[in-house]
């Protein structure tokens, strides 16, 4: 298997290589020694520019989550390089903030607290990132919860708490796989706006996975699309809508558009609706 | 208001339990060496009580209690927090663990005494060998129940494996292990007592033989009371730890009400 010409890699990402906060090159992984191992990603290629909000979308089992693993330097590739600006991404990285599909917080410390695990694993100025947690929590709506217990939060709450944690210490990247995904469609909605929100605000990059065509189309400035299994990028898309998006934006022409064209690679693959 | 009428019905139901007790021994005229009457459970308890003899004997056993506790629990903590975080250690330890834990470690006390002597140190080593089982199981279990998702959150932060033992898999297995500690207590006293039976020269045990001996079946009874008061208090100071330090647990489930639901104790 040889990794596409340069040109069409170049085709496939927004950015030129030097200001790239993420650069995959022919990126593979495989399960399993057995004769026929278990191909979960093959031939991934992508570029991800500095500020970047970019989707990745794909059916159930195709790797998604797999990819972002590989991204937060959880699990290793079989082959191919992931870097991070410009360095490759070997093991966990302090400069990335991963926000998992469920809050995973930590009943046992207070919503400030969980805020802070990153600064008290990587023994970080806990003071001065005290008021920047304080700062991030009234930008998600939760000013006066610093010192309320998880389980005294909605599952929205909760998950914004969990992506004030993944900015504490201010990484280069955020990774977030189906933050949302366990939340109800009206919460759902109301989080994707938050989310636009704290991004136009921040300007952090993100790499977002979602298997939801319209989260993905409304969210992003890119979205890839992923093939199953084993996990290709089928398309770069370019979303060309004009923010701050409002939900309303969701029932416009362009919109349908961009995720007709989305779908159309899951319905030639058999109709696989997200 | 309802809380309050059943409270006030427990009790009665309590006084009336005894009041019948006291009436059939009465009526049938059962011997006192058969069955005493509460008030005859009661003139012994008072009588126990103001020789001092009941408070010296109790204080015995609570010392040979607490001392097996904390010896019991501390080796299994460090035991079960070895075999949970270590393969090898588990490979090498378990299977005589497992053989050991089959016996009934109570058929061990009089080899103890004759290997501790009649004093407190066989007394301590009894309690804390039938206190150590349930809370290094539960260490075990719990250091191991971390959510596979809170670990890898802790991984994409570089923590240390230390770290994410001290910050994610201790605080989660705390359940486990105050659950551990509940039935660890209780069953220290059991240890405890089991010795004084089987050599000793003080403590509630020995108090016990001696009174089977004479036939005082009455003040018997009355040691029984203490005991049972000794137990509940341990179990509180236990519970009153555990909502202190458990207060983030939705299960606030004491074990030692279920197993005693279930008749395990």
């Amino acid at each position: 298997m040889s990794s596409p010409p340069a040109a069409a890699r170049e085709a496939r990402s927004g950015s030129s290589a030097a200001d790239s906060v993420i650069a995959v090159r022919s990126l593979a992984k495989s399960y399993g020694t057995q004769p026929e191992p278990l191909r979960a990603l093959e031939e991934i290629d992508f570029k991800i520019g500095e500020g970047e909000f970019v989707a990745i979308v794909g059916p159930s089992g195709c790797g998604k989550t797999t990819l972002l693993k590989i991204l937060a330097g959880l699990i290793p590739a079989s082959s191919g390089t992931a870097l991070l600006r410009g360095t490759p991404i070997l093991g966990p990285r302090r400069d990335i903030g991963v926000v998992f599909q469920a809050p995973v917080l930590f009943p046992w410390r207070t919503v400030l607290d969980n805020v802070l695990l990153p600064a008290d694993v990587q023994r970080l100025d806990r003071v001065r990132l005290r008021a920047v947690a304080l700062d991030l929590l009234r930008l998600v709506g939760l000013e006066g919860f610093d010192r309320r217990y998880p389980w005294e939060l909605s599952g929205g709450m909760q998950q914004r708490v969990a992506i004030v944690r993944a900015l504490i210490h201010d990484p280069a990247m955020l990774l977030m796989d189906e933050p949302f995904g366990a939340l109800d469609a009206m919460t759902r909605e109301q989080m994707n706006l938050e989310l636009q929100r704290i991004w136009l605000e921040r300007r952090k990059t993100v790499v977002f996975i979602t298997h939801s065509i319209p989260e993905a189309v409304f969210l992003a400035d890119r979205v890839l699309v992923m093939t199953p299994r084993p996990g290709r990028i089928a398309e770069a898309i370019a979303i060309d809508i004009a923010r701050p998006r409002s939900l309303g934006v969701m029932s416009t022409l362009a919109f349908g558009a961009y995720a007709l064209r989305v779908r159309a690679h899951f319905n030639a693959l058999g109709g696989l609706d997200a | 208001m309802n809380s309050f009428r059943n409270a006030t019905l427990r009790v009665l139901l309590m006084l009336a339990a005894l009041a019948l007790w006291e009436l059939c021994v009465r009526v049938f005229d059962v011997p006192v060496y058969i069955l005493p009457a509460p008030s005859g459970v009661l003139r012994a308890l008072y009588v126990g009580v103001s020789r001092f003899i009941y408070i010296e004997n109790s204080w015995i056993t609570l010392e040979e209690t607490l001392l097996g506790f904390l010896a019991g629990t501390s080796l299994a903590f460090l035991l079960g927090t070895a075999i949970a975080l270590s393969r090898r250690f588990e490979y090498f330890l378990y299977p005589s663990i497992v053989m050991f834990q089959a016996l009934p470690k109570v058929a061990l006390a009089p080899l103890i005494v004759v290997w501790f002597g009649v004093g407190l140190p066989s007394k301590i080593v009894n309690a804390a060998l039938i206190a150590f089982f349930p809370l290094m199981v539960n260490t075990i279990a719990g250091l191991r129940s971390a959510d596979e998702d809170r670990v890898n959150l802790m991984r994409s932060l570089d923590a240390s494996e230390a770290q994410i033992f001290w910050m994610l898999r201790l605080p989660g297995a705390l359940p486990f292990i105050m659950a551990g500690l509940e039935v660890a207590m209780i069953f220290a006293l059991i240890g405890a007592i089991v010795a004084e039976f089987v050599g000793a020269t003080k403590g509630l045990g020995v108090l016990i033989n001696t009174l089977n001996f004479s036939g005082d079946v009455a003040g018997i009874f009355s040691i029984l009371f203490i005991l049972s008061v000794l137990g509940l208090a341990l179990n509180q100071v236990i519970l009153a730890v555990r909502r202190r330090v458990l207060f983030w647990d939705a299960s606030q489930k004491s074990v030692t009400e279920d197993t005693r639901r279930g008749g395990l104790l």
